[in-house]
């Protein structure tokens, strides 16, 4: 059984790509586990076609007590078999979501959910490490590939970085590896060339670049994955190919992030940004000459 | 100062309605209002993990409790144990603060084992945590790594760890957790094929009775079977007083303890505190894997002694035969002032079992059963036993209930008696019948923790407690008449 965290800037497209490439692998004929590592829980609404699945989380604050919960009550299948849970937690600005994912992934250690016959289970994290909680699914004998999902904008790339520094602690004590940067493009200047320089640096890969379609948005109105609703449509083959590459893929790093200098210097080598003109910083429109 | 100056209430509350309300508290509506409630808890039944971890720790040889966390956390437990056992409970914590809170633990870990380590000298620490830590999300697996890795211990010094919530589960789930990681540290590539201790590994579970553990360990004797008990608490809280201070007396051998995965039986008469380490065992410890409920009263005893006595291939010893024949003598001389009474009774999992095996066997009724932390096994198990028996007809089995609900119980529908522990001296005051003090923790009498309550010596040790005390009650409370030589 591999496991594989994704993680990436919030909005970056996560939840879509992690469920179209499990679509992808389960349409290879592999067995996958989703576990949504996010309050929001909208990490498996396209493999159910559902508009949120009950949460562990929900069902805790229900029951009042995580002891009386069943597996089968928060673990639903989809398309092709995949099996879904959503951890879920607390509304925005209350309470601990962190706490919410330890709690969800020991509860689905304690009752069984990792079968033997499972060839994959994917955690789809929230945005960045931003607490221990969120750290949970790259801790020890949980998962040790990560891909971090990101695009050509200069915030996401921020936030890749971050996230390969957070890799690098927990990579220093243990197994988690960096295995792949997946662009999930957004049409900006130079993107494949700016990802894959970024991949280098970071020593790892740009396993897949991932172009816009809009059939994506088509397929997500009816709450379905590309490889689904129209499996011969070129995006759903993007999918595929990117499904095939993690399958395949042996490249897992101890990842090298860039201090903030050099990740500036990469982006005005690339013209996202221009050189530094220290005249003009902290001097107001009017007050400029 | 004068008198006027002294207290004032600030509100002041008329006589005649505290009195309606002291008389409505005990009224059949307000036991309905009280059981439907739901967000609040009073006075519950339980501790919480790190407790129980800590009483694990303690049970084996050299070894020094760790807690991950506050300060004050580990002053509780340390507390409770020092009332309990009227002994001291060295354990250490890494003082967690506002900081560790904001930027994770791993430094107070780190800082604390190296100055355990340098100070204390101990042979083992165990290391489980308290709730801040836990909500924050520390990560033990990469913090003791890496303090393996910078040298603050050697690389083979033994750090089981445990993560042990409070807001979750029991002290007995605590135990239990702590209970497996220090096995699974300890026996880690000891398993040797072919190799047999010829042994006994015996878990007696989260059981705050030093005299239950010596109980144990004299029964082996008498029958003549090598044992290892896992963990054995009965010298690190009943140490003799002898002048001398020993920061870790007692305790189950290490050496033992990590030879244990090659044992000839492993016995657990705690299956609700040793749960996951029971399942553990059962892959991974050589030998026989038996799961049987706390040896209270004759019936539960003689099954464990056969029991011993068959996977031993010894006979049970005319001594224990004898004893057997005396505890059914103390059974039938004492029986009438213990028949058909009816018991409230509230506790752990494996105790309550415990209780109402033994008051059934006495033909008395365990008619109030409470668990505060308890799961709809263990309501079926109770359940199983009440079936089985005439005098378990009429009782009731409360779950996750507290001693709030227990005391609208009591006050609706009367017992003769509360067995529990000493945070039910209130609810029993309140409805004037006596507390039985066989639980954890027992804070205000005195060496009950030595009093034995398991095997025969045990059903004869509560059967004198209980029935003198009603005979007691009878010699305070009757008519000149009525007060008899004979009774």
């Amino acid at each position: 059984m591999r496991q594989i965290a994704i993680y990436g800037k919030g909005g970056i497209g996560k939840s879509t790509t992690t469920q179209n490439t499990v679509a992808g692998l389960a349409s290879i004929g592999k067995k996958v586990m989703i576990v949504g590592c996010d309050p929001k829980a909208d990490s498996t609404r396209l493999i159910l076609h559902a508009k949120a699945q009950s949460t562990v989380m929900d069902l805790v604050r229900e029951l009042g007590t995580v002891e009386d919960l069943e597996l089968e009550d928060v673990m639903k299948v989809g398309y092709g078999d995949v099996k879904c849970v959503e951890s879920g937690g607390p509304e925005p600005g209350v309470g601990c979501a962190g706490r919410g994912v330890i709690t969800a992934i020991n509860f689905l250690e304690e009752n069984g959910a990792y079968t033997p016959d499972l060839d994959f289970v994917f955690y789809d994290v929230l945005g960045d490490v931003v607490c221990g909680g969120f750290a949970m699914p790259i801790r020890e004998g949980k998962a040790e590939e990560i891909y971090i999902v990101c695009s050509g904008e200069m915030m996401a790339m921020y936030a890749a970085n971050n996230i390969a520094k957070g890799i690098l602690k927990y990579a220093s004590s243990g197994k988690v590896r960096l295995a792949g940067l997946i662009c999930n493009a957004r049409k900006t200047d130079k993107e494949y060339e700016l990802i894959d320089a970024l991949a280098k640096k970071l020593g790892t890969q740009m396993i897949h670049f991932v172009p816009r379609d809009n059939q994506v948005q088509r397929a997500e109105l009816r709450r379905m994955t590309v490889i689904e609703y129209s499996p011969e449509h070129p995006q759903a083959n993007e999918y595929r190919t990117l499904a095939q590459k993690i399958a395949d893929n042996k490249m897992l790093v101890v990842p090298t992030p860039l201090e903030m200098e050099e990740l500036e210097d990469l982006l005005m080598e690339f013209g996202i940004m221009e050189a530094e003109d220290e005249s003009i910083v902290g001097v107001a429109e009017a007050a400029a000459v | 100062m004068t008198a006027e100056a002294a207290v004032k209430y600030v509100t002041e509350i008329p006589e005649e309605e505290v009195s309606r309300v002291s008389e409505w508290i005990n009224s059949e509506e307000y036991k309905e209002k009280n059981f439907a409630r739901q967000a609040l808890v009073i006075n519950p039944a339980h501790a919480c993990q790190p407790l129980g971890a800590e009483l694990a720790a303690h049970g084996f040889e050299g070894t020094l409790p760790f807690v991950h966390g506050s300060q004050g956390c580990a002053s509780y437990y340390r507390s409770t144990f020092n009332r309990h056992f009227r002994e001291p409970a060295p354990a250490v914590s890494d003082s967690m603060t506002e900081d560790g809170a904001v930027f994770g633990g791993q430094n107070n870990l780190h800082e604390g084992l190296e100055n355990a380590y340098t100070i204390y000298k101990p042979k083992m620490m165990a290391i489980f945590t308290s709730c801040m830590p836990e909500v924050i999300g520390d990560d033990l697996t990469a913090f003791i790594k890496n303090a393996r890795n910078k040298g603050i211990v050697p690389q083979d010094y033994p750090l089981p760890y445990a993560n042990t919530p409070s807001f979750n589960g029991s002290h007995v789930h605590g135990y239990d957790a702590m209970l497996l990681s220090i096995l699974q540290t300890l026996t880690e590539g000891k398993k040797i094929e072919g190799r047999c201790t010829g042994k006994l590994n015996l878990i007696a579970g989260f059981d705050a009775n030093t005299g239950n553990y010596r109980e144990y360990k004299r029964i082996l004797k008498e029958i003549g079977i090598p044992y290892t008990l896992l963990a054995d608490i009965s010298e690190s809280f009943d140490s003799p007083l002898d002048g001398t201070y020993r920061a870790y007396p007692g305790g189950t051998p290490l050496e033992d303890a990590a030879d244990s995965i090659n044992g000839k039986v492993t016995l657990t008469v705690a299956p609700y505190a040793s749960a996951k380490t029971f399942n553990w065992i059962k892959d991974n410890f050589s030998g026989k894997h038996i799961s049987m409920p706390t040896p209270f009263g004759v019936e539960k005893t003689d099954q464990l002694l056969m029991t011993l006595a068959k996977e031993f291939g010894k006979p049970i010893p005319e001594s224990l035969k004898a004893e057997r024949g005396r505890a059914v003598d103390a059974m039938t001389d004492a029986h009438q002032y213990i028949h058909g009474k009816k018991f409230a009774l509230y506790g752990d999992p494996d105790y309550l079992i415990g209780y109402v095996t033994f008051l059934l066997e006495m033909g008395a009724r365990p008619y109030h059963i409470l668990c505060s932390k308890g799961t709809k096994k263990l309501e079926k198990e109770l359940q199983a036993l009440l079936d089985g028996s005439p005098y378990g007809a009429g009782c009731k089995i409360y779950i996750n209930k507290d001693l709030w609900h227990m005391r609208s119980l009591l006050m609706t529908d009367p017992v003769d008696a509360v067995i529990g522990d000493t945070h039910g001296k209130f609810m029993a005051r309140d409805a004037k019948v006596p507390l039985f003090r066989f639980g954890f923790p027992i804070f205000d009498r005195v060496n009950l923790h030595r009093m034995p309550l398991i095997g025969y010596q045990g059903a004869i040790n509560m059967l004198t407690t209980i029935c003198n005390k009603f005979i007691d009650i009878r010699d305070e409370t009757c008519d000149d008449r009525n007060f008899e030589m004979m009774r």
